[in-house]
């Protein structure tokens, strides 16, 4: 049999950045072949973006930077192409499904590179038609961003790439902005094209446990700018590459792990659907069994509470019905639910940058009604997701310390202040940097720092590790739950499943503006009811259990999140 | 949601439906009729013209208060200097002199420097109407692709129409961050001195404009990667067909202009209409 003809293949290729030291790409073999379904999984700096790039021609066409070795796609060297020739070849889906969306209607997105090469009117709109039917959008053609889920956006930027009928096609994070039920739809529709279309599929991402819902051909892992594995999932799973490399294993591994069972390729432990548990069945309930809860603690007094709350911006739409519960003293709780459930204008109430239309909200025990944003503030601070939108400050002291001097506090105070703070938040070795030479952790964590100075009680996080890797998603909320220790209360709005099950034992269902649950995050990521109304996925572990044929899966989530707790400390 | 500044919607009216291309030349012709005359009749049927249109366009006065606001303080502004500094202008422009009241100084108010300032300031006034009609009911790319259509170039129509799209975003964020900021200490009120205040606003202007960045340079990968700005033109997938609505649309406007045109050359004998003489 005569080996096909790879559509990519890097030839001893590096790249490196002009602004950058070191190359970013270094020395990179690799072959792709026609209809493959290939995962590029590696952590956050590691290249994989890069390599993306230099396959879809952003570099060098907006970023600079200069190049060794080969890089072919269908044969053709990509240095003698450009980026418009490549897009006839290779269609990309970037991570920002908003930030992407470039048309003001679903079919003038999906007509965007259509009108660029100057196709007639109607030809565009018989073709747009033909294509929205294609990724199942003919009924929303004329729909706006805004009324669309994040599905619906995902579909439109695979028509918008789909139209030039293209050989492959490269998504880069497709999951970076997607709640959990979303990122799951996603997958399953890149996964449906590429066995009906029979495209070369590359999918950069560092969430592997989620990209394996589907079934791919091989996963590609890099770091530090090398292929350190090229293998099938299954293999993968059952080596230590991911640890040592940043990146999360599925967790229904991590629990056979804990079980004590060795993970081997014939058991195919590559996806939950592929798994077969026969052989260790029996070590998985003995261990199930073995979880020693821990003792439950008094419930502390309640530090704010949310009393009968109603809300709406315009009168008429309600954005929050009867919103009713506690956060208790030193808690660290997440609010869920999917886009537009009313996190984020719970947590506006809270602050005082929206008024509620009834109810109140108390702090320990006094209503606060009457409190305004800068008062509120003395106890209760919120980080916004981006840090770049609180950053006004050049240097990381000014920074931290805007927020007493804004008080009129005394240089001297302000500086002992801010340096301890600092201190606590790991950047005093950076005190004299300006804030643009960090890292988008390290910023956040300026931006925590800069709340943490005026000594709140509470804590307020609005996505704090969204597009985080793992190695900064720890780095984040393992600094958090160091902060929490400290005696402060952590909110934390979210839809990352992982920081439930990991660090808040309680979690707030909101859908629709509806309470929906107040329970335990073992409960949240078990109950089928609410996994559907706040988008969010069922967890593996769940699946793990019914395979080995442990009635109680809620308690073997429970278990997981125990015993990880235990191994913690 | 709060209504934004700039911000289209869409609603279902006569004026909406039409492309844009025409409302573009529409608002070309009438503003260009008011800007020729100073006949005070002419602007004032221009004026209730527009008024009728926004109306019947469904704009709320919530959308456009603040930019009727500042338009209306700019032309009190306007109205003082050019009184400070040419109080004759009317009197040389009519050719009379009626005064009605002696000021302080060199200045008297006469009836002709009253008379061509009011003209002065409905004629601005009748453009606010027909500008806030184009912006608010065109489809920020139907509007790109009239600019284009007109011989602007599409980068510069794309560019154009993307700000236009984005402007509700952008005060979104700033409305965010503002808010950020004031929970930080940040005093945005009137207590604060202008000089404070200079310098607290920057604190809401620089996150802005990082977050912007981080923004433009999303949208402009994904413009690349689609092929933006390889040929020299390129086609409008969202261009409304020109129906019978369109033509009648553009003759009243052809016609209002011819008016104008024709009352300035055959009966005021001039851009001026004068009621003194």
């Amino acid at each position: 049999m005569t080996q096909p003809t790879p559509i990519i293949e890097f030839d001893h290729f590096t790249f490196q950045y002009y602004s950058q030291a070191e190359p970013t790409l270094v020395d990179i073999n690799l072959k792709i072949y026609p209809g493959e379904k290939i995962l590029i999984v590696g952590p956050s700096g590691s290249g994989k973006t890069t390599l993306g790039h230099c396959l879809n021609g952003l570099i060098p066409f907006y970023y600079k930077g200069s190049s060794q070795g080969s890089l072919k796609i269908k044969g053709q060297e990509t240095k003698d192409l450009d980026i418009f020739q490549l897009s006839k070849i290779i269609g990309t889906v970037l991570q920002d499904s908003d930030g992407q969306f470039v048309g003001l209607t679903v079919g003038e997105d999906i007509a965007f590179a259509m009108e660029n090469d100057c196709v007639p009117h109607d030809e565009m709109h018989e073709r747009v038609a033909r294509v929205a039917e294609m990724v199942g959008m003919d009924h929303l053609q004329t729909a706006s961003p805004y009324e669309l889920s994040g599905g619906q956006k995902q579909r439109t930027s695979l028509a918008g790439v789909l139209i030039d009928n293209v050989d492959i096609l490269l998504f880069d994070e497709p999951l970076a902005n997607l709640d959990p039920a979303t990122g799951k739809i996603a997958i399953e529709i890149i996964d449906d094209i590429h066995k009906e279309l029979k495209k070369t599929v590359l999918i950069i991402e560092h969430r592997l446990e989620d990209v394996l819902h589907r079934e791919v051909d091989r996963v590609i892992v890099i770091n530090e700018g090398r292929i350190i594995a090229d293998m099938n999932a299954h293999e993968l799973v059952c080596s230590d590459i991911l640890i040592k490399n940043g990146i999360r294993e599925p967790l229904y591994v991590t629990a056979m792990k804990y079980a004590g069972i060795t993970l081997r390729p014939e058991m195919k432990p590559g996806h939950i659907w592929s798994l077969d548990t026969g052989t260790c069945n029996e070590a998985l309930r003995r261990w199930n069994r073995s979880v020693v809860p821990p003792v439950p603690l008094d419930a502390a007094p309640s530090i704010l509470r949310i009393q009968n709350l109603n809300f709406s911006y315009d009168g008429v739409r309600p954005i929050l019905h009867n919103i009713d519960f506690d956060v208790h003293e030193g808690e660290m709780i997440s609010i869920v639910g999917k886009n537009g459930a009313g996190k984020t204008t719970l947590s506006k109430i809270m602050c005082g940058f929206e008024k509620e239309d009834s109810g109140a909200v108390l702090y320990k025990g006094q209503d606060i009604a009457s409190k305004s944003i800068k008062e509120r503030a003395e106890f209760i601070g919120v980080v916004m997701q981006n840090p770049n939108q609180m950053i006004s400050k050049n240097l990381i002291f000014d920074e931290v310390a805007l927020g007493l001097r804004l008080r009129g506090v005394d240089e001297k105070e302000i500086k002992t202040r801010v340096e301890k703070v600092l201190d606590i938040c790991g950047l005093a070795p950076f005190i004299e940097w300006p804030i643009s030479a960090l890292s988008y952790g390290q910023k956040k964590r300026v931006t925590i720092a800069s709340i943490l100075v005026l000594n709140p009680h509470i804590l307020i996080l609005d996505e704090p590790t969204a597009g985080q890797d793992y190695r900064h998603y720890t780095e984040i909320m393992e600094f958090l739950r160091e902060i929490n220790k400290t005696g402060i209360t952590v909110i934390l709005i979210t839809h990352d499943m992982h920081l439930m099950l990991e660090y808040t034992p309680r979690a707030i269902v909101l859908s629709g503006g509806e309470m929906i649950a107040d329970a335990a995050a073992s409960v949240v990521l078990t109950d089928q009811h609410i996994i559907a109304e706040a988008n969010l996925k069922e967890t593996s572990l769940f699946h793990l259990a019914q395979l080995a044929g442990i009635p109680d899966g809620t308690q073997f989530v429970q278990n997981f999140i125990d015993y990880e707790r235990e191994v913690g400390k | 949601m709060k209504a934004k500044l700039f911000s289209y919607n869409y609603e279902d009216t006569f004026i909406h439906r039409l492309s844009g291309f025409t409302k573009l030349i529409c608002f070309l012709l009438l503003t260009f009729a008011v800007m020729f005359s100073y006949d005070i009749r002419v602007i004032l049927g221009v004026l209730i013209f527009s008024a009728v249109l926004l109306k019947i366009s469904k704009i709320r006065w919530s959308q456009i208060k603040l930019m009727v606001l500042y338009v209306l303080i700019f032309l009190v502004i306007n109205a003082l200097i050019t009184f400070l500094f040419m109080p004759e202008q009317g009197v040389e422009i009519y050719g009379t002199r009626h005064p009605i009241v002696k000021l302080f100084g060199p200045y008297t108010l006469t009836q002709e420097q009253l008379f061509y300032q009011v003209t002065k300031f409905f004629k601005y006034s009748s453009v606010i109407p027909l500008g806030i009609i184009f912006l608010l009911t065109t489809n920020p790319t139907e509007f790109a692709s009239s600019l284009n259509r007109v011989g602007v170039h599409y980068k510069a129509a794309y560019a154009f129409s993307l700000t236009l799209r984005y402007f509700p975003d952008i005060q979104r964020v700033y409305h965010d961050i503002s808010q950020a900021q004031q929970a930080r200490g940040l005093e945005m009120s009137g207590k604060a001195k202008i000089g404070e205040r200079f310098k607290n606003s920057l604190m809401i202007v620089i996150p802005l404009i990082f977050s912007t960045l981080d923004r433009i340079e999303v949208i402009t990968n994904a413009m690349d990667l689609r092929g933006f700005g390889k040929g020299k033109r390129r086609t409008w997938y969202t261009r409304a067909k020109m129906v019978q609505a369109d033509f009648i649309a553009i003759a009243v406007s052809v016609v209002i202009f011819a008016i104008t045109i024709l009352i300035s050359t055959f009966i005021n004998h001039g851009r001026f209409y004068n009621p003194f003489i």
